[in-house]
């Protein structure tokens, strides 16, 4: 015990020593414990957020963009397909598909995507309602957890969605507000990122944005009958009645079949040959694409690994360089304290006592700089959280220790013995005649 | 009681035959000579921090030759005090602090009042809780005295204790020494080649001769 605080009684000795292998320590530390957490929990995220798909299906383009914004609703769509193209594959007596659930994007409101779906969607993410209730009818919405908590609306609000992915004033579609009616509970996946709606509030949107605006008018959408869609009319107010959209629950089919939507997520009955050989099929034959998000991601971690493993090589080379600087630091105060050391013989302490107060001194300078520097990479994550949620729209969890940084500490300690080795030894060495001669 | 018989000591280039010595309790005795006569080398291995060639070293009838150098580490810290010529310490540690590891390294229990009594009697208690690099060359000195003394150790061996001072501090410092040895019951060796304290002592051995 007393040689442990003797031993942090020399560190404090030399302060200015110790502050530059703390933080040269606790630097590498610090990247090394960033980059795990990251890394961990971005893979979390992602592997939850698969929620079991095993196939999306979508408008020609990168299969990983198609990916990334139909399961992670980070990048941009692909573009639309035309519902009666994937029609076939949403019919409940499909042999392979188990489930199919069509995603209809384009709107957002303050940087929330709108997703126009069907009740199977919040079921791949086993989301529940926290208050009132599921979408039913056109320009009804149900808000994931974080848009209810961010936006403050509430069952009964009524909002107006933006155009695309940001939310400037300019690409407003102020002539058809949503109607929250319902508040879902956390699930710790995208889903608590979504508003979810029906496929229709999305067509209704889209649909007038052809037509000229007339605010607070009701007036007759006429679709163009060339391009095979039908005719129909819906109101405009700022107060949504549901009687306003009583009309356009029911859909005609030969409207539905000109409709587009931008994914499909299919869960396959099981993986086999059959499903494989659809895949490959839709790719090449058809306008569609096909890409298994399993695939998409390990391709992104592999692209996104080399990134990470540039930083995390350069931590290792930060540790090593402040291995270093405590392997320097305590061979030079051990020249200093030749004579102190040597007295100590004198007084009684036995070479084994000089070689641990070397020792510890280089292990309290690893250990102290490993508390440091996990503690700056959390404090980071912490400050960073909202520029990370803005990057990829995840709440990562700043204050969580992963078992990686148990086996870090280990790495730092044995750092921190083996700077201390050298000096120790010569410590132990100490001879006393020659020293206060 | 310190007694030494027919000691020499080889150095790769150089040996010593030293004169037997034996002081008793209370007793005091001078150990003179020039550079380069082994003053130092003497006082070593009467200390215990070198071993002999032949010849035997007892104090309080142990003989050191006969202990293991972990039991001679412990002999030493209980039962010798030294005094160097420059003053060492453990820096990073107040004076209280050091004469605290001074008993703890001879595993003692650590006595608060008798170190204190201790710097008292030698006039430095008011530098107890500075760290040892804040005093002066003299002040430093009745500390590493103090230090000798700490353990109620048989012998003093004092190597040079004067040189780095003036004839004041000098004749002080060796008053010091003599009583405070006296009251603890220690023999006294002093090894110096001061020629301004050879009046103080009757018993005196002269190396090189």
């Amino acid at each position: 015990m007393k040689l442990i605080k003797l031993s942090l009684q020399n560190l404090f000795y030399k302060p200015l020593s110790l502050v530059l292998s703390l933080t040269l320590f606790a630097l590498g530390v610090g990247l090394i414990a960033l980059m795990m957490t990251l890394n961990k929990q971005i893979t979390q995220k992602f592997e939850n957020n698969l929620a079991g798909i095993d196939l999306i299906i979508g408008a020609k383009g990168s299969p990983l963009q198609l990916v990334l914004n139909g399961l992670y609703h980070l990048d941009a769509p692909t573009g639309n397909i035309p519902l009666r193209e994937v029609q076939a594959f949403m019919n409940p007596k499909h042999p392979l598909i188990k489930k199919a659930v069509p995603l209809s994007l384009g709107d957002t409101y303050s940087g929330f995507r709108i997703v126009g779906t069907t009740a199977d969607f919040p079921e791949l993410y086993k989301a529940e309602l926290a208050s009132g209730n599921w979408w039913k009818l056109p320009m009804e919405v149900t808000l994931g957890s974080s848009v209810a908590a961010v936006s403050k609306l509430k069952p009964g609000d009524t909002f107006i969605s933006s155009h695309g992915l940001t939310s400037d004033d300019f690409n407003k579609h102020d002539h058809a507000p949503f109607k929250v009616i319902g508040i879902l509970k956390e699930t710790g996946t995208v889903c608590d990122q979504l508003v979810l709606t029906s496929a229709e509030s999305i067509w209704e949107v889209h649909e007038h944005q052809a037509q000229p605006k007339n605010k607070d008018t009701t007036h007759t959408a006429k679709e163009k009958t060339e391009n095979g869609l039908a005719e129909h009319s819906h109101t405009e107010k700022g107060d949504h009645d549901e009687s306003d959209h009583d009309h356009d629950a029911e859909v005609d089919s030969s409207a539905l079949a000109a409709r587009e939507i931008t994914t499909l997520l299919i869960q396959f009955k099981a993986r086999n040959v059959m499903t494989l050989n659809m895949q490959r099929n839709i790719n090449q034959n058809t306008q569609l694409q096909a890409a298994t998000p399993a695939i998409e991601i390990n391709r992104l971690f592999s692209l996104m690994g080399i990134g990470f493993d540039a930083i995390r090589a350069l931590a290792w080379v930060i540790a090593f360089v402040s291995g270093l600087s405590i392997f320097i630091s305590l061979y030079n105060s051990l020249k200093e304290r030749k004579a102190e050391l040597a007295l100590m013989r004198v007084m009684g302490a036995s070479p084994v006592s000089l070689f641990s107060l070397i020792i510890l001194e280089g292990l309290a300078i690893a250990f102290f700089g490993y508390i440091l520097g996990v503690l700056a990479c959390h404090l980071v994550m912490f400050f960073s959280s909202d520029y990370l949620f803005q990057l990829y729209k995840y709440r990562f969890d700043a204050w969580d220790f992963i078992r990686e940084e148990g086996f870090l500490l280990a790495g730092a300690l044995s750092i921190g013995l083996a700077a201390a080795v050298i000096p120790a030894i010569q410590a132990y060495r100490t001879e006393i005649a020659k020293t206060l001669a | 009681m310190l007694s030494s018989t027919n000691i020499s000591f080889q150095y790769p280039n150089a040996g010593f035959q030293f004169p037997d010595v034996s002081v008793a309790d209370k007793g005091h005795c001078l150990v003179l000579g020039k550079s380069g006569t082994g003053k130092t080398t003497f006082l070593h291995l009467l200390a215990g921090l070198l071993t002999p060639k032949t010849g035997e070293i007892s104090i309080d009838g142990q003989v050191l030759r006969r202990l293991s150098a972990s039991q001679l580490d412990q002999y030493r810290g209980k039962k010798i005090g030294i005094v160097f010529q420059k003053s060492y310490f453990i820096q990073a540690v107040s004076v209280i602090e050091n004469l605290a590891w001074s008993q703890y390294l001879a595993g003692y229990p650590i006595d608060r009042d008798r170190i204190i009594t201790l710097l008292k009697r030698l006039g430095v208690d008011h530098h107890a809780h500075h760290r040892p690099s804040g005093l002066s060359i003299g002040e430093q000195q009745r500390v590493s005295i103090a230090r000798a003394l700490i353990n109620k150790p048989s012998v003093i061996l004092a190597d040079e204790p004067t040189s780095a001072l003036d004839d004041e501090n000098a004749e002080e410092v060796i008053h010091l020494l003599e009583e405070q040895a006296s009251l603890e019951n220690a023999a006294l060796i002093i090894v110096t080649h001061d020629a301004r304290i050879k009046s103080h002592f009757d018993q005196q051995i002269l190396l090189g001769a």
